[in-house]
């Protein structure tokens, strides 16, 4: 059952072959080791930005995890993505202090200026927007992370505009 | 003379409010310039409201300088380092004189953040100066006994800190009575609760008082290896915890019989979490370290007992392992001197949410809780009126204005049917719906239940639909009743902590603010102005200048009126987005 799932799940979108060989040291640093199927998969996700369904079935052939084991795994946890995202990822905090300081609006209003839902990427590639629970910056509420970067005491506007910014960089 | 210290705090928030650019900025002048001055990092000191924070010591004592940035830097090292004239407007804080901020200082007391803002977390050296290490230097010099230690844990009243609330020294003497070849301790370094960031302060400003916590830890219980089970979300504590492992090993504070105890081997690894609130739970989180889906397992056993890879196995919480060190340094006495009966030393609570001084205060257990948020934390934003604090996160509840005078101890707080939680107090004023908060907590847990137990998984389920209908206009009779009925039956039949205490933001909220729920569902309105569907725009005559902004952002074309007229809302058409209250720069929409 699991594994039609994960067939129908990741067809949906077209996925370009990934180089599969940039694993290999990962599988061998994590070979036969207890308690390895996690940190293999947060390694594959820091290589491709998420974990292409052919690393698993790669990891699975090569280290007998079972493939419906790690499927359980990765859509357990909030970290893991089984779908390519954008260049950028638009984290806007969703935490309770951000909550009670409007942080809705803020995605309400990046929503309507990219034309995407929550967790979606934006035509052009560039932008994913993501709600997380909480980024520990409570005191600047509402705030949103692009990058590396943190933008605190937000309105949807500025918002809006901190997004339009970095998009005239990189299409320039 | 000695050098001055010029000191910029860099912990997530602070760089997040712009204290790297600062930190770049006055390095720059001091090299451009060529200026004797030694300039260092620490992390956070708690006062986050007043970020980016920087220090200068000079020979006459410090002063901390707060809200500063790029310009304000270098005004202080033309003013206060070249010609020593402090600039006093922007002191925050000082040695030689009192400033507004006082009241954030005065009554906290700091054991668990006795570092955090004084060191520089990545440098070793700095912890060891101010007593690092000297606990189980102590312990390993005086020959102190396993038993010893335990017993003075038992002794100083310490309990968890990670929300429980169980008494940390008879946790180590169970794991301790438990032999077995391999042992494990675990710092629960995997702080979920949206809304609290005490954990993640000590990590990064502290990282060396935990490492040593879980040393005193694993000597007492026998352990062999460590684990700090840290979220992913916190990278730069991940990366100073690293630093800090790396550093302790290089010492033999880790590693083969540590400091000579003889037959004492102990080492400690970080295992990212990736993601998911019922980790916090004792058996998930080790589920999830076994690389599995993180779900509670049944218990007895209790870890102590059969563990991770099925050991005895020892879990405790960021705030209490940093508090262990001092407790073997000053003795159980000096730590039992604070508190009440039956909750003793110290809490470090989050404040956040509508309050002015958002930050991180520890106080002396037994405080009340009105002292903590008018007191220390300054009162409410813009003078707003006071309806709720929040505690316990989403396993807490709201505690309400007559409760106020409640002291912070565990069972004090539990009394009103939140908990102490891990620490986050998220304050809410009057335009705070708390309909919306239940529904905000209920929809974080009914998206992070790991669905094992049918009334969790299901339950939560149902009552987030019931308060959404609530919300929308759509509350019926007997919801209320629904709701409560549903509650008790989760807490009733689930396995774990986050299932057995899912419904207390609802049961809270109905408790002392039923009132909101009824004027949701009778009078199909949102006391607060939250809940934009029972809401109701109208134009001000008075103040509409006809502009016909609102008109253009209308996505429903409810609005009309021609330019310079004033405009009308049609309310059959209205949908309640309330684009035209945000776009109104005439401040002309009027919300019932």
């Amino acid at each position: 059952m699991r594994i039609t799932r994960l067939n129908t799940d990741i067809i949906e979108i077209e996925q370009e072959k990934a180089d599969l060989s940039s694993i290999d040291p990962l599988i061998e640093k994590y070979r036969n080791k207890k308690g390895n199927m996690i940190p293999i998969l947060q390694g594959i996700q820091e290589i491709f930005g998420y974990i292409p369904r052919d690393a698993f079935e790669k990891v699975s052939n090569e280290t007998g995890l079972e493939l419906s084991d790690m499927y359980g795994v990765a859509t357990f946890y909030s970290q893991f993505r089984l779908n390519p995202i954008g260049k950028i990822i638009i984290k806007v905090c969703h935490g309770t202090a951000c909550h009670v300081q409007n942080a809705n609006a803020i995605t309400d209003a990046i929503q309507d200026a990219l034309k995407v839902n929550d967790g979606e990427t934006t035509e052009d590639g560039l932008f994913t927007l993501e709600s997380v629970a909480c980024l520990g910056c409570c005191s600047l509420a509402p705030v949103m992370m692009i990058g590396d970067e943190t933008y605190g005491k937000l309105t949807g506007d500025k918002a809006v505009k901190i997004i339009r910014g970095i998009k005239r960089q990189e299409t320039n | 003379m000695e050098k001055i210290k010029v000191i910029v705090g860099l912990g997530s928030c602070g760089i997040a409010a712009g204290a790297k650019k600062v930190f770049d900025k006055i390095k720059d002048i001091q090299k451009t310039e060529n200026l004797e001055f030694e300039l260092k990092k620490t992390s956070c000191i708690g006062m986050c409201y007043r970020e980016p924070l920087v220090e200068v010591i000079d020979e006459t004592g410090s002063f901390m300088y707060g809200e500063i940035d790029e310009d304000k830097a270098a005004e202080i090292i033309e003013k206060h380092l070249k010609k020593n004239e402090p600039i006093k407007d922007y002191v925050v804080k000082a040695d030689t004189f009192k400033t507004i901020d006082n009241t954030f200082i005065d009554d906290q007391v700091k054991i668990t953040l006795r570092n955090c803002g004084y060191i520089d977390p990545e440098n070793i050296e700095e912890y060891e100066a101010r007593d690092g290490y000297r606990a189980i230097k102590k312990i390993a010099g005086q020959s102190v006994s396993r038993l010893d230690v335990i017993q003075t844990i038992i002794n100083s009243g310490l309990r968890g800190r990670g929300g429980g609330g169980f008494p940390t020294g008879l946790k180590w003497k169970f794991a301790n009575n438990n032999k077995a070849e391999d042992k494990y301790i675990i710092c629960n370094a995997d702080e979920g609760d949206p809304g609290a960031f005490m954990d993640r302060s000590v990590l990064e400003g502290d990282p060396h008082s935990v490492v040593e916590g879980m040393i005193i830890g694993a000597y007492a219980i026998e352990a062999t290896d460590g684990v700090i089970y840290c979220r992913a979300e916190y990278p730069l504590a991940i990366k100073r915890l690293e630093i800090a492992i790396d550093q302790a090993r290089k010492k033999g504070y880790l590693g083969k019989n540590v400091l000579g105890i003889h037959g004492f081997n102990f080492d400690i690894y970080i295992k990212e979490g990736a993601g998911a609130f019922v980790c916090g739970e004792e058996t998930a989180l080790i589920a999830s370290v076994e690389g599995e889906r993180g779900m509670p397992r049944k218990r007895p056993p209790f870890p102590a007992a059969s563990g991770l890879w099925k050991q005895p196995t020892n879990i405790n919480n960021v705030e209490t392992l940093a508090n262990i060190p001092w407790i073997i340094i000053n003795s159980a006495q000096a730590y039992s001197k604070y508190g009440t009966e039956k909750s003793k030393g110290t809490k470090v609570f989050a404040l956040a949410g509508k309050i002015k001084r958002s930050g991180l205060a520890e106080v002396p257990m037994g405080m009340t809780i009105r002292d903590v948020i008018f007191k220390i934390g300054g009162g409410i934003q813009n003078d707003k009126k006071f309806k709720a604090v929040q505690m316990g996160g989403p396993s807490g509840g709201c505690i309400p204005e007559h409760l106020l005078d409640t002291i912070v101890d565990y069972d004090s707080v539990n009394a009103t049917g939140a908990i102490m939680g891990s620490g986050g107090m998220v304050v809410m004023d009057e335009e705070t719906c708390m309909i919306d908060v239940a529904k905000f907590f209920l929809d974080f847990t009914q998206k992070e239940s790991c669905g094992k137990c049918t009334f969790c998984r299901v339950g939560t389920k149902r009552m987030l639909e019931i308060l959404t209908r609530i919300t929308e206009g759509e509350g019926e009779e007997g919801d209320i009743e629904r709701l409560e009925e549903l509650a008790y039956q989760i807490k009733d039949s689930s396995l774990c902590g986050l299932g057995q205490t899912a419904p207390n933001p609802v049961l809270t909220t109905i408790k002392y603010f039923r009132h909101e729920y009824e004027a949701h569902i009778y009078d199909k309105k949102c006391p607060a102005k939250v809940c934009k569907k029972l809401l109701t725009y109208e134009v001000d005559p008075e103040k509409c200048t006809g502009c016909t902004v609102c008109a253009i952002n209308c996505p429903t074309d409810a609005i009309d009126g021609s330019r310079k007229e004033v405009h009308f809302i049609r309310q059959d058409d209205c949908i309640q987005c309330g684009s035209c209250f945000t776009k109104c720069k005439f401040d002309a929409i009027k919300v019932f």
